[in-house]
């Protein structure tokens, strides 16, 4: 079989459309860093991008299929280095999350796992021929995302571990999960979660954690602790109003870090419903168009594989902007492309380059 | 390679994009309700974040003497801030800011804990009224201590050494119980009133009104920008009616011993000073005083709180006798008793001794007074019996608070019938009249009350309203203020007060009860008292113990026909009367000096109507020939359109009318 890869069938519409997202981004970072420490990090952001774009294109050139057969090194790797990140890793506000790098960059491993993950499940599902998913198919799913996510959930990084959970339900969901299958995993997610909110002796969350989620529940009852935050991204959405404000949120400081986890909120205040919605729809946009490289992908794992990232993606997406208007608690997870942050901008190209592998070589076959 | 049956399911793959749809339609319903639903809430929410009504404390009113110099002023007094900026780590800072401020790190530690739960824009007041090198600390670490802020406050100045502490009083932070109060009500917490004296009498003058400035603030409550403001009005200047030079002769006459010491112009009742001892140092309470030395105030058995001015109810021993005097003249006893002392009395079958072992001899009223005997008012207290008594001490103000504009004045006791019988359901006792006659037994007057009776009498019956504040310069329709004009007249026999005062002008020469306490060239007229705390047998059981020695009193005023100025004198443990005169004479020797040195006040026009007060020499053409006498006059103006005006009864004058006269040698 002749194998003919170009660039011209990358997907150059979709790189725009992320390119604009990342351009509001980088916008917002600016107006919103512009008085403070941090100003000048739209700058740094803007190199971070283009680094996840050159990324992106290294990693679209190489065989998706044969970074797949390779799997369960990158896996093991993968493994590796969490571990890594639990004995030798920074400690830095409570949590072991960084791995200090030569030259005084700091590197969080729990990013690019995510992306190996995605591939491992991938590969775990295409390998599986049956429509239907049996019960041991569906426990070692579970376990090739477990691992590291418990390995995540130890650091403690509660946000980062969940967005592994998007992966393998994704994977489970086009693998041919059953109804009854579903069922019971529902119902012991609901249990385990009852579990920890319920029983004071299961110390699996840090009280941080159960701290925030609970005040989710009720932000206004106290607007100084951990609710603040929320009540205070609320104020910022809400008096944007429909054409956007002046801002005095973000600039006076109530919001809290509106360059990273709260830069949808700062976006909202300043640009109103109009340009929110407007952002919003280029995500949809994007994610629209990822899944429809997912059906036109040449086999059963590059479908895996572009699903992977869609899940990641709208997970982000949904706990975020969730987060930022209040229907979801605070767990600290970014804004995927608009988020200020070199791991997290270099995850989601890398995420994309795969997507474009995959779909540079759908006439392959 | 791959069969159709290898793809993944498209069902699948459509249902993941519905589900997507819904995730997106969800979260753009929360941007609906929040930014459009919503939205006028959520922006008055961020307006009130960001918008902060600072406010700009108004300064309290200065207090001034009659002649418009400052006594109390007030001084800008730095308090250290803690602002909790969430960028710093405040527990690690804690060491250095305790270090630059003179505090304790736990204790730092401690209040950042403490206020962690109140709103995080609100600053944590670390120290009041920092010294200027914890400022310069403050200053000196802008960058370093970027959370130290520091907010400024006027603050009062008051004399030092406790100088006028009791009249003038100080302030505190408005208290709950205030708060409750319906005259307090358009006060805040964190307002200073005034506590006690005249800066609690005129507050409402004094504490002016805050304004405020409408800031933009960021979260950690730094300014950053200012929308308006609305500048503080400042409290009213408050001009008071007392002399310092006086206050200070007054002072220093009473410095090293107990009691009260008070001065005022008996012809308007403008208090010139007031002392009282032990005193206080009120700067310990304008910012926080501490539990220990209010304790040692609260429980000094000398009462350094108490303004004994006003606040000391005591017997009046022998300068009760000129109420007495006044009483029997007016009843037509007293200028026709002639009593016979023999050293004591008896009445109603008990001793009554005088306080001259050997007795007076024969002993009339003018005799009576000078030498103060007691067999002559026991006498005279028997003939007229307590309500008669009580008839003309109430009259002249006695057993009543005089009104004075200063707080907690208490009203002291004037006996008569119906009092012992409403407080004690018993008889009156006529025995009891008999000490009554020489200021003892139930008796108990305040200072000033004593010195207003006196000055009444002095001025022909004209009863006065003691007070501090001038009340020209208040702001008008002041409540507090608008009383201290009024006068009352006691209707008293000419011949019966000029008889009197004569009588009393004789107390300072050879033959009177202090003449230690004459001063050559100064006409005094006065009387000393010495009352006992307990009886004098009861006092030698304690072998004459230094804490129930007799309380020294003396009341006189200068010249003796219509005096300008009347002081009281309450020597606590004096001993005897003529200690107190001692006392008295030295201010007003200082009044009379200070007289005698500023140019007479009568330059300009006088207005149309109204009394003038005018001084003369001349020769008298009877009797001692070429004698040279002065007075002084008090001269009724014609009003402009009537011919001639009217006066004083009885006395009458071609173009002025004269209304009375007065000697000196």
């Amino acid at each position: 079989m002749s194998r003919y890869v170009s660039f011209r069938d990358f997907d150059w519409l979709l790189l725009g459309f992320v390119l604009m997202i990342c351009g509001l981004g980088v916008m917002e970072i600016r107006s919103a860093t512009m008085h403070t420490k941090f100003a000048g990090s739209h700058i740094r952001q803007v190199y971070w991008i283009f680094g996840g774009v050159g990324a992106m294109f290294v990693i679209s050139a190489v065989n998706y299929q044969a970074l797949l057969d390779r799997i369960h090194w990158f896996y093991i790797a993968a493994v590796a280095s969490l571990m890594a990140v639990l004995v030798f890793g920074q400690k830095y506000l409570g949590a072991r999350r960084w791995i200090k790098m030569p030259g005084g960059n700091h590197f969080q491993p729990s990013e690019w796992v995510k992306l190996i993950l995605i591939l491992a499940v991938a590969k775990y599902f295409a390998d599986l021929r049956h429509r239907e998913l049996s019960w041991p198919d569906f426990l070692k799913a579970g376990a090739i995302v477990g691992i590291p996510m418990l390995m995540v959930l130890a650091q403690p990084d509660l946000g980062t571990a969940l967005t592994y959970v998007p992966v393998a339900v994704m994977g489970v969901f086009l693998g041919g999960m059953q109804w009854k299958q579903a069922l019971v995993v529902v119902l012991l997610a609901a249990m385990a979660v009852g579990a920890v909110f319920f029983t004071p002796r299961v110390h699996v969350l840090k009280s941080y954690q159960k701290q925030r989620l609970t005040s989710f529940l009720e932000p206004e009852a106290d607007p100084q602790g951990s609710g603040y935050q929320v009540e205070q991204s609320k104020i910022a959405v809400g008096s944007g109003g429909l054409w956007g404000g002046k801002g005095s949120q973000t600039h006076g400081a109530f919001l809290p870090v509106p360059q990273t986890d709260f830069i949808f909120a700062a976006f909202a205040e300043e640009h109103g419903f109009v340009g929110a919605l407007g952002v919003l729809l280029l995500y949809f946009v994007v994610l629209m168009r990822l899944t429809q490289n997912a059906q036109t992908a040449p086999d059963r794992a590059g479908t895996f594989v572009v699903m992977g990232v869609v899940a990641v993606l709208s997970f982000h997406i949904l706990v975020n902007v969730g987060m930022v208007v209040g229907f979801m608690p605070v767990t600290g997870i970014p804004l995927p492309l608009m988020s200020y942050g070199g791991s997290s901008v270099l995850f989601m190209f890398l995420a994309l380059g795969m997507v474009m592998n995959v779909r540079m070589r759908r006439f392959v076959n | 390679m791959f069969g159709r049956d290898d793809k993944v399911s498209g069902i699948r793959l459509t249902a993941a994009q519905y589900i997507i749809l819904a995730i997106f339609l969800v979260l753009a319903y929360g941007l609906w309700r929040l930014q459009v639903m919503e939205s006028g809430y959520y922006a008055s929410a961020a307006e009130k974040n960001r918008i902060r009504n600072v406010p700009i404390l108004a300064p309290r009113g200065k207090i001034l003497d009659r002649e418009g110099r400052i006594i109390v002023d007030n001084y800008p007094s730095f308090s250290a801030l803690l602002l909790r900026d969430s960028s710093r780590d405040l527990n690690a800072d804690a060491d250095l800011i305790a270090q630059g401020l003179h505090l304790d790190a736990n204790e730092v530690r401690t209040r950042v804990r403490h206020f962690a739960s109140t709103p995080q824009y609100q600053p944590i007041f670390l120290k009041e009224d920092i010294t200027p090198d914890e400022l310069a600390f403050i200053d000196a670490h802008r960058n370093e201590l970027p959370e130290l802020d520091t907010i400024m406050a006027h603050r009062r100045l008051y004399p030092r050494n406790g100088f006028m502490a009791h009249l003038i009083g100080y302030v505190g932070e408005v208290t709950e119980d205030m708060l409750n109060q319906p005259q307090f009500e358009f006060y805040s917490p964190g307002d200073v009133v005034g506590v006690s004296g005249v800066e609690r009498q005129y507050n409402t003058a004094l504490m002016g009104t805050n304004g405020a400035r409408r800031a933009v603030v960021n979260s950690h409550g730094r300014e950053v920008g200012l929308l308006g403001e609305t500048a503080a009005i400042p409290g009213k200047q408050l001009k008071l009616t007392l002399d310092i030079d006086l206050q200070i002769a007054a002072e220093e006459a009473l410095e090293g011993k107990n009691g009260a010491i008070v001065a005022m112009d008996p012809r308007t009742g403008e208090i010139l000073a007031m002392v009282s001892r032990p005193t206080f140092d009120p700067n310990d309470f304008s910012v926080r005083v501490s539990r220990d030395e209010w304790n040692k105030l609260v429980t000094d058995p000398d009462k350094p709180l108490l303004n004994k001015a006003i606040q000391a109810q005591l017997a009046p021993g022998s300068t009760f006798k000129i109420i007495m005097s006044v009483a029997g003249w007016q009843e037509g006893i007293a200028q026709t008793l002639h009593v016979n002392c023999t050293g004591s009395a008896e009445f109603y079958g008990r001793r009554f001794g005088c306080w001259v072992k050997g007795g007076h001899g024969a002993v009339s009223l003018e005799k009576a007074i000078y030498q103060s005997c007691d067999v002559f008012f026991y006498t005279l207290a028997e003939k007229l019996g307590i309500d008669r008594i009580a008839k003309y001490a109430t009259a002249l103000g006695l057993g009543q608070k005089t009104g004075i504009d200063l707080p907690n004045e208490v009203s002291g006791v004037m006996p008569s019938e119906e009092w012992k019988i409403r407080n004690f359901k018993q008889k009156w006792f006529a025995g009891e009249t008999i000490s009554v006659g020489i200021g003892q037994g139930a008796v108990a007057i305040t200072p000033v009350q004593l010195m207003r009776a006196v000055a009444a009498i002095s001025m022909g019956g004209r009863l006065v309203v003691p007070h501090v504040v001038d009340p020209e310069g208040l702001p008008k329709g002041y409540v507090e203020a608008s009383h201290v004009t009024e006068t009352k007249n006691v209707p008293i026999d000419p011949n019966g007060w000029n008889f009197i005062t004569d009588a009393m002008a004789r107390v300072l020469l050879p033959e009177g009860t202090a003449p230690s306490a004459h001063v050559p060239g100064i006409d005094i007229a006065g009387k000393t008292g010495s009352a006992q705390i307990v009886s004098l047998a009861t006092r030698a059981k304690f072998k004459n113990s230094e804490a129930l020695a007799q309380n020294g009193w003396f009341v006189g005023f200068t010249p003796r026909r219509n005096p300008d100025i009347i002081v009281c004198v309450l020597f606590e443990g004096g001993e005897h009367g003529k200690l107190a005169a001692r006392l008295a004479t030295q201010v007003l020797k200082a009044y009379v000096d200070k007289q005698r040195r500023t140019p007479n006040k009568m330059a300009g026009e006088p207005k149309s109507g109204g009394r003038v007060d005018v001084g003369a020499l001349w020769t008298t053409p009877d009797g001692d020939g070429d004698k040279l006498q002065g007075g002084r006059f008090l001269v009724e103006l014609p009003k402009k359109p009537a011919a001639v005006a009217t006066a004083a009864p009885g006395i009458a004058s071609t173009e002025y009318l004269v209304q009375s006269t007065g000697k000196v040698q």
